[in-house]
């Protein structure tokens, strides 16, 4: 029996230098035998939805540590929605403050992974929303 | 019948033992390395009498929203004893990008304070005396506007540039590593650090143009000797930049300066600080061959120890940032920073600011690290394992050379590659729980009491605010010396010109940071990542 391996689309948004994190995870993502597509330090929105689009994710991973990511996903959002992305699963990580967790789910961020969170946890998570 | 003892090695793969006497001193190559503070090679310390003379400067980093905002939280840790500025920018200004550019949205004034043009300048430094305090300008892919800037702003104000001090971070080729604020590609970044420091050398011989950065290279997971040999290949291939060029290394080699990262074995960094110093002596003198004793020393700012704390529990962060600060004054630090107990997840606080200022006062005032220098030195354990650590750096630096050398293994990703290989490994380590981390595998408490943590505001109208003072600034200026200025900068980028007169001349004229950027984005192209997740760098035994 062969299965298709989930295909992450894994970015650094905005101006956030901090990818030490988005490289773990991707490694992580690797081990736990998915096709991640790691974009770089960066991204706007629209190069986020490109890369979505052109990769045919499954997932689409967001990394932010510097504090930028309400505001970017605010942007993020209807950009996904009109592109039909809305089918993909959108999980963020990093140094996202409890406070903003609710927020981030209303806007369609079913997994949100705060600093701490094990590496386990986001692989087993993507698994059991995408089984 | 005894058990086996655990076997120890630290981060750096040094097997430590449970007692080193002077057997393993002389076996590690003995003491020839060692001579006196003061003296070549520098082992225990740069300066014969250390902080009995003169303790370390406290600069602890600051900056946040705009450059008022910035200038009053400057001046509270003045008043609170602080004795260097260290300035945060925030992601834009960091980028090379205006606050009115659409890629900034969400960016401006929240992980430092915004820049867009010399009026930032004038009131972030408004009253301060900036004979008296250092300024250290946390500033990487868009330096040599800053650098220009700054000294713009100091000469205005009528300061001498002859004897200004102050310094720069500058380090590109680290930023490709890690923290991730580049804008030009590889060769025109390094160029522009030759530039920065030739321009210093004749116009602010006592400024420190570039800050190279073990610091973020450890963030990223390299080892502690990785962190050290492989900031020493990045700082020779700015020397070998600028001495192409036909600048004599006495000339610019003792204003360049270090920033290395404390987090983890007290010895092991100690250790790491004393075999560096003799190392990178050893190589100016007789890689390079200086002559004057100051292009020798390995004049650094060491602490932050950002990667070491924890988001749990995180008043033990202000525990981890004394013992920190304890090994910074330990290893003869010439500048400490510390990070602070909330920085894991906020701007700092002025309350959590002060608690790292009062932890590096504690030392002087109370604990002796004043008095006596180098005061590890002869011990059997320090002695050895500095030996241990210098050879290991030595290696290092041999295999990096052996690929290639730093510019084309960082051009290549290779160096990005291995790191997160190593970070990717100390996570899951971390995770297991075979890498103690306190109140994270050990000691955790899951249904610990939540306490109330202040986070730093962030207000979407200050950013208003500030494209609204970059419009008034562009009203205001002569529109014809800007586009002259702009002009100059982009043909001198062209010509191969030093760039920074040209530079200078632009912010004098209220030219933005994103306005020259963009200029020499034309002429040198945007840097693009290598990313690859392979790990490809050995080190190989000595024969």
């Amino acid at each position: 029996m062969t299965t298709k391996r989930i295909k992450v689309v894994l970015a650094k948004p905005g101006l956030d230098g901090h990818d030490q994190g988005a490289k773990v995870v991707a490694r992580a993502m690797l081990d736990a035998g998915f096709d991640v597509h790691y974009t770089g330090l960066r991204q706007t929105p629209e190069e986020v939805r490109d890369a979505a689009l052109r990769e045919r994710a499954d997932v689409i991973a967001l990394s932010s540590m510097a504090g930028a990511h309400l505001s970017f996903c605010e942007r993020l959002k209807p950009l996904l929605d009109a592109a039909g992305l809305d089918k993909a699963l959108w999980i963020i990580g990093g140094n996202i403050p409890a406070a903003d967790h609710d927020a981030l789910r209303a806007l369609g961020f079913k997994g949100v992974f705060a600093t701490g969170s094990r590496l386990d946890a986001i692989t087993d998570f993507i698994k059991k929303q995408l089984s | 019948m005894n058990s086996p003892l655990k076997p120890v090695v630290n981060e750096s793969g040094i097997p430590i033992q449970p007692l080193y006497t002077a057997d393993d001193v002389s076996a590690s190559g003995g003491l020839g390395m060692l001579g006196r503070p003061g003296e070549y090679p520098f082992t225990r310390g740069i300066h014969p009498l250390m902080y009995r003379k003169q303790p370390f400067t406290m600069r602890q980093y600051t900056g946040f929203a705009n450059a008022a905002d910035t200038n009053r939280r400057f001046k509270f840790l003045i008043d609170n004893g602080q004795t260097g500025l260290n300035v945060a920018f925030d992601l834009a200004t960091q980028c090379g990008i205006d606050s009115d550019d659409p890629r900034a949205e969400g960016e401006v004034g929240r992980v430092g304070m915004a820049v867009d043009t010399l009026r930032d300048f004038e009131i972030a430094f408004d009253g301060i005396d900036l004979d008296k305090i250092t300024v250290s300008l946390t500033i990487n892919g868009a330096a040599a506007v800053l650098i220009a800037m700054y000294l713009a702003m100091a000469e205005r104000r009528g300061f001498n540039l002859k004897t200004l001090r102050g310094t720069a971070q500058n380090d590109i080729l680290k930023e490709f590593v890690g923290r991730g604020t580049w804008v030009f590609p590889v060769q025109p970044s390094i160029r522009l650090v030759g530039d920065t420091i030739e321009y210093c050398a004749e116009q602010a011989p006592k400024y420190s143009p570039v800050s190279v950065c073990g610091y973020h290279i450890r963030e990223s997971g390299a080892t502690p000797t990785q962190e050290m040999a492989w900031a020493f290949c990045i700082a020779r291939a700015y020397a070998d930049e600028v001495i192409r060029r036909g600048m004599p290394v006495d000339e610019f080699a003792g204003r360049l300066s270090y920033n290395f990262n404390i987090f983890g074995n007290l010895f092991e960094q100690v250790a790491k600080f004393r075999a560096g110093r003799s190392l990178w002596a050893q190589i100016m003198k007789e890689q390079y061959g200086a002559k004057e004793p100051g292009s020798m020393w390995l004049r650094m700012i060491a602490g932050g120890g950002g990667g070491g704390l924890t988001l749990e529990q995180p008043e033990n962060n202000i525990v981890r940032g004394a013992y920190y600060a304890l090994i910074a004054a330990l290893s003869g630090a010439q500048t400490m920073a510390l990070c602070c107990y909330d920085e894991a997840y906020t701007i700092p606080s002025e309350y959590a600011q002060r608690i790292s200022l009062r932890t590096m006062q504690l030392l002087i005032e109370e604990m002796g690290l004043a008095a006596t220098v180098d005061p590890l030195g002869g011990s059997y354990y320090v002695e050895t394992l500095t030996n241990q650590m210098r050879s290991e750096m030595q290696r290092i630096i041999a295999a990096t050379d052996a690929a290639g050398g730093i510019v084309k293994l960082v051009s290549e990703g290779v160096i990005q590659s291995q790191v997160s290989a190593q970070a990717y490994r100390m996570q899951r380590a971390i995770e297991s729980g075979a890498f103690p981390k306190v109140g994270v595998n050990v000691y955790r408490s899951d249904n610990e009491a939540q306490h109330a943590m202040e986070m730093h505001p962030y207000r979407r109208e200050d950013a208003a605010k500030q494209v609204a003072a970059l419009a008034q600034v562009k009203r205001e200026r002569d529109a014809f010396r800007v586009a002259r200025a702009l002009d100059r900068v982009e043909a001198d980028a062209r010509s191969g010109a030093n760039l920074m007169p040209a530079i200078v001349e632009a912010v004098k004229a209220y030219a933005s940071v994103g306005e020259i950027t963009n200029r020499l984005v034309g002429v040198f192209g945007r840097y693009r990542e290598p990313i690859r997740f392979d790990e490809t760098f050995t080190v190989r035994e000595a024969a």
